[in-house]
């Protein structure tokens, strides 16, 4: 048998979410050897603390079992120590002398506790917090009334305090530098959360240096001894300090070794067969100690064992967002506490928001009008956008008011306005497009070991359909996971589970290579996938069709049902036609139209949408052509990414108040923008006067006209986000204020990623990217000269599929079932007739 | 009757990683054909909430549903984890480019 051996040292998170990744995309490639030194299978380490405060057990968080490794053939070898690797002869050693021999070896060593060198470190009773045995043992030891003595003021430390509070112990901490989590927290910010907790029963000793252990008469620890002679009684002490790579074994096989096991962007050693992943590891001089980037990296190393050698890990950006012991704390980024960050300080800037009393304080940090820094504790509901702002390097000039205030307070719809994870009760409906309750979320982290936006979504539903309930979800992820969850950067989000790349990757590939067809892409970009998956089939129809709209054929099995009907379905299967009003501009003769449709094909309902048009709702599939050759007009787009509506009042034409004739602009700007494709729906609104009864405001486009012309307003949204639109520009005339809405909406084509809607790719590139090329008429003129020539090749797509020509259609089987038994059916509701057969089956 | 095989349509009438619908005594039911033109007939019911299985986005064995993207396997008409729920399957062949379908 000449299967390749993989061995794997080291059974824990990062190496065993290797494998994961590795059986998803190459399942039989290896044969699997995994040592872990822990006599258990993989377990969530970042857990243990609420283990050790008595709010969960040790059979909760193991995610993976002894039965997981057998039904993926995978020999475990647990609490078998390696304590030699012989790369000559491509053999691992174990402490009981057994060897096992390797084509490909993974080292996901971790990190070991660091224990201060003092006088008595190695007495009984003293102990590091890194393992089940560790955690065991201070469960053992625990016991109500005795006093239990933490070394190191970090977060592990407070969380091991936290713990053996709960447990009823007296708990005093030590810390040598001048505050608490002093890599995290600013000193204002550390002496909030100190007071939090010692409210909460914990004792601090700040800034005092551990000089010695001592024991008692029993050969047990007894006291601390500080470097000035006082001491502290402790029954237990726990040393939480710190921890450092573990490249013993690693080193002493000849790697490559500094600070970690040091590894290229394809997370190879020195030496081409092993590979090493986790916090053992230093990438580009960094090492990491949180779930995120481990995660990431166990991808890349996937990736590149599976042979498919295409992704690189780039490094992560590292922000802390976690609930030491209930108290909400975050930070990211540079908030200026080294040295040479104090040089700096001159051109630096802080805002500082504190509520001492309340417990909540915050910190944002300012250069070269951007942010490079936030702390921030008690209240930590705007995190995310500030790591956003953070990470994307956007400038934050003119935003100072906002920055101070928090999240502009666009209420996302469907969670009551709730924005604070931590106050919410289990019973509260987190998602309330599929019901799904905090507690469900919360059960479904901890039993199934989801550490991801995406695991929760998938399976829970929670934040999967409109995603407006996302940064909910996160946080209560984040609560739940705690101090080691660090949310993914979405700068280097695959596009999906089918590939690496990201969208900006992908559809650079698209416009550097000439890719005119999905199936092109997935090819030049080695998808994983034969057909790909129903997100990234549309993403790469549309990045296709937007680079090349003459060379390129839409590909009607990359849409979405709706798109490939070109009508919307309804929860009965039947579909809804929306016909094309332009600017909300009817007349009798067409509205006598609509009615004798709605009557011939027994539309069950007719309703007027939002967007000033009319709805015929129930349509059979099989009718559509012939409802739209009854109805002889063009198709509405309101199943589509495409422009939906342009909502307009009256205007100058008859409304006293009007100053300029809107509706004659938005009936010229939905007919010029008819057809056009964009990654989401587009919404636009006319008004005549700054009443702006067309709601201007919250469209994806709002005009509004003023007495010298109008005022453009790009990025408002009346849905999932309610958004408030920006301003971009004013110009004096409509012919202007049609070419500044068309290059604003083609740099949207071009620049957002599918089903990003113009609001969040504008909160992601910032309005002020956007601006300086919508400003400059060249470039205002190429992107309004490249959308006209998109729209220039689409054709409607009901006029394409009218009873006479349905035949050439791309997709014709789709309107016309095939029936086995054309006698007359027993349920005439239901049942076909002989109608559906005529409706245009290929010859 | 359902015992019997019915001929269905000519293999080339069903898109590729797409779908037809079949009205028959035993319902609707959707006979899908994959990018390496494999057939497999499930009923034209997801099991989530009803949605018609035939107008989902066929890719590899699977079907995603187009109401809520339950993801069924064609093959076994069961639901991909961690969705849970199961359609029922028909038995589906081809024979000299016509696809025939045992209902039931």
């Amino acid at each position: 048998m000449d299967q390749p051996r993989l061995v794997v040292v080291g059974n824990g998170m990062a190496g065993c979410r290797t494998l994961e990744e590795l059986l998803a995309i190459a399942p039989d490639l290896y044969r699997i050897t995994v040592f872990g030194a822990e006599p258990h299978g993989n377990y969530n380490r970042i857990q243990l603390s609420p283990v050790l405060a008595g709010e969960t057990t040790l059979d909760a968080i193991m995610l993976n079992d002894l039965g997981w490794y057998a039904r993926h053939g995978i020999e475990l070898h647990a609490g078998r120590r390696i304590v030699a690797i012989d790369r000559r002869r491509r053999r691992v050693v174990a402490d009981d002398g057994s060897e096992a021999p390797y084509d490909r070896l993974l080292l996901a060593t971790g990190a070991q506790p660091i224990l201060l060198p003092v006088p008595g470190h190695d007495l009984p009773g003293v102990l590091a917090y890194r393992t089940i045995a560790d955690t065991q043992a201070m469960i053992d030891a625990a016991a109500p009334g005795r006093r239990a003595v933490v070394v190191g003021g970090g977060l592990l430390g407070l969380e091991a305090a936290h713990g053996l509070r709960a447990r009823g112990m007296e708990v005093s901490v030590v810390h040598l530098a001048p505050w608490l989590m002093e890599r995290q927290l600013d000193r204002d910010a550390a002496a909030l959360l100190q007071r939090s907790l010692e409210s909460r029963g914990l004792r601090f000793e700040i800034g005092r240096r551990t000089a010695a252990l001592r024991a008692g008469a029993d050969g047990r620890v007894a006291a601390l001894q500080f470097d000035d002679g006082t001491e502290l009684a402790a029954e237990l002490v726990v040393m939480a300090v710190g921890i450092r790579p573990d490249t013993e074994l690693a080193r002493a096989g000849g790697l490559h070794c500094e600070r970690g096991i040091v590894v290229d962007d394809t997370m190879q050693t020195y030496d081409p067969r092993i590979y090493a992943v986790g916090e053992c590891v230093q990438h580009r001089g960094a090492t990491y100690g949180l779930v995120a980037p481990l995660f990431e990296q166990a991808r890349v190393a996937a990736n590149h064992l599976g042979e498919f050698g295409s992704a690189r890990y780039r490094g992560s950006t590292t922000s802390t967002k976690l609930k030491v012991t209930g108290i909400d704390v975050f930070s990211a980024g540079d908030f200026g506490l080294d040295a040479e960050a104090a040089e700096a300080t001159e051109a630096r800037d802080e805002i500082v928001v504190a509520d001492r009393a309340g417990g909540v304080y915050k910190k944002l940090v300012l250069q070269d009008d951007k942010l490079v820094g936030a702390v921030m504790v008690g209240e930590t509901a705007d995190s995310a956008w500030y790591l956003q702002l953070l990470r994307e390097g956007q400038s934050v000039a003119g935003m100072r008011d906002a920055l101070r205030r928090g999240q502009p307070p666009a209420a996302d719809a469907g969670h009551q306005g709730r924005r604070c994870a931590a106050a919410i009760p289990d019973g509260f409906e987190v998602c309330g497009c599929n019901g799904v309750t905090k507690g469900t979320i919360v059960r479904a982290i901890k039993e199934q070991g989801l550490f991801t936006l995406d695991d929760v979504r998938r399976h829970t539903k929670a934040s999967a359909s409109c995603g407006s309930c996302s940064g909910l979800v996160e946080q209560i992820l984040a609560s739940v996971v705690g101090g080691a969850y660090a949310p993914q950067d979405p700068a280097t989000k695959p596009l999906c589970g089918c590939t690496d790349y990201t969208h900006e990757e992908v559809r650079r590939a698209i416009r550097d290579n000439e890719l005119v067809s999905v199936g092109a892409v997935m090819r030049f970009c080695e998808w994983r996938s034969a057909d790909g998956c129903p997100t990234c089939r549309p993403a790469l129809n549309f990045y296709v069709r937007c680079a090349w709209p003459r060379e390129s054929r839409d590909d009607p099995r990359s849409r979405h049902v709706n798109e490939r009907m070109h009508a919307n379905i309804q929860k009965d299967g039947s579909f809804s036609v929306v016909p094309r009003i332009a600017g909300g501009v009817t007349s009798p003769a067409q509205l006598r139209r609509i009615a004798e449709v709605a009557e011939k094909y027994a539309v069950p309902a007719v309703k007027i949408t939002g967007g000033q048009r009319i709805d015929l709702l129930g349509v059979r599939g099989e009718d559509l052509p012939r409802v739209w050759a009854d109805l002889g007009m063009g198709s509405g787009f309101a199943y589509g990414k495409a422009l939906r509506t342009v909502k307009t009042c009256v205007g100058s034409e008859w409304c006293r108040f009007g100053v300029q004739d809107s509706t004659a602009l938005g009936v010229a700007l939905e007919n010029a923008l008819d057809r056009m494709a964009v990654p989401h729906k587009v919404k636009l609104a006319v008004s005549g006067c700054p009443r702006n009864c067309a709601e201007a405001g919250i469209k994806d486009v709002g005009i509004v006209g003023v007495d010298s012309g109008w005022e453009i307003y790009v990025g408002g949204n009346g849905g999932i986000k309610t958004e408030v639109a920006q301003f971009l520009v004013k110009v004096g005339s409509a012919e202007e204020a049609t070419e500044h809405v068309a290059a604003f909406l083609q740099l949207y084509r071009e620049q957002a990623r599918y089903l990003e809607r113009t609001a969040h790719w504008l909160a992601r590139v910032g309005l002020a990217s956007v601006k300086p090329l919508l400003d400059d008429a060249d470039q205002r003129r190429a992107l309004a000269a490249r959308l006209r020539d998109a729209l220039a090749v689409e054709v409607d797509p009901w006029l394409q599929r009218l009873p006479e020509t349905l035949a050439a259609a791309p997709n014709a089987g789709d309107y016309a079932p095939i029936v086995l038994h054309p006698r007359r059916p027993r349920d005439p509701e239901g049942a076909p007739d002989e109608r559906r057969l005529d409706a245009g089956l290929p010859a | 009757m359902s015992e019997d095989w019915t001929r269905v349509c000519p293999l080339d009438e069903i898109p590729r990683l797409g779908a037809r619908v079949v009205h028959g005594e035993a319902g609707a039911i959707a006979v899908f054909r994959t990018a390496t033109d494999e057939v497999f007939a499930l009923d034209d019911r997801c099991p989530h909430r009803g949605g018609p299985l035939s107008q989902g986005m066929v890719f590899d064995r699977r079907v995603a549903c187009p109401l809520h993207g339950t993801t069924i396997r064609l093959d076994t008409g069961e639901a991909v984890a961690p969705d849970t729920g199961c359609t029922r399957r028909h038995r589906v062949r081809i024979d000299r480019g016509e696809v025939w379908l045992r209902a039931g």
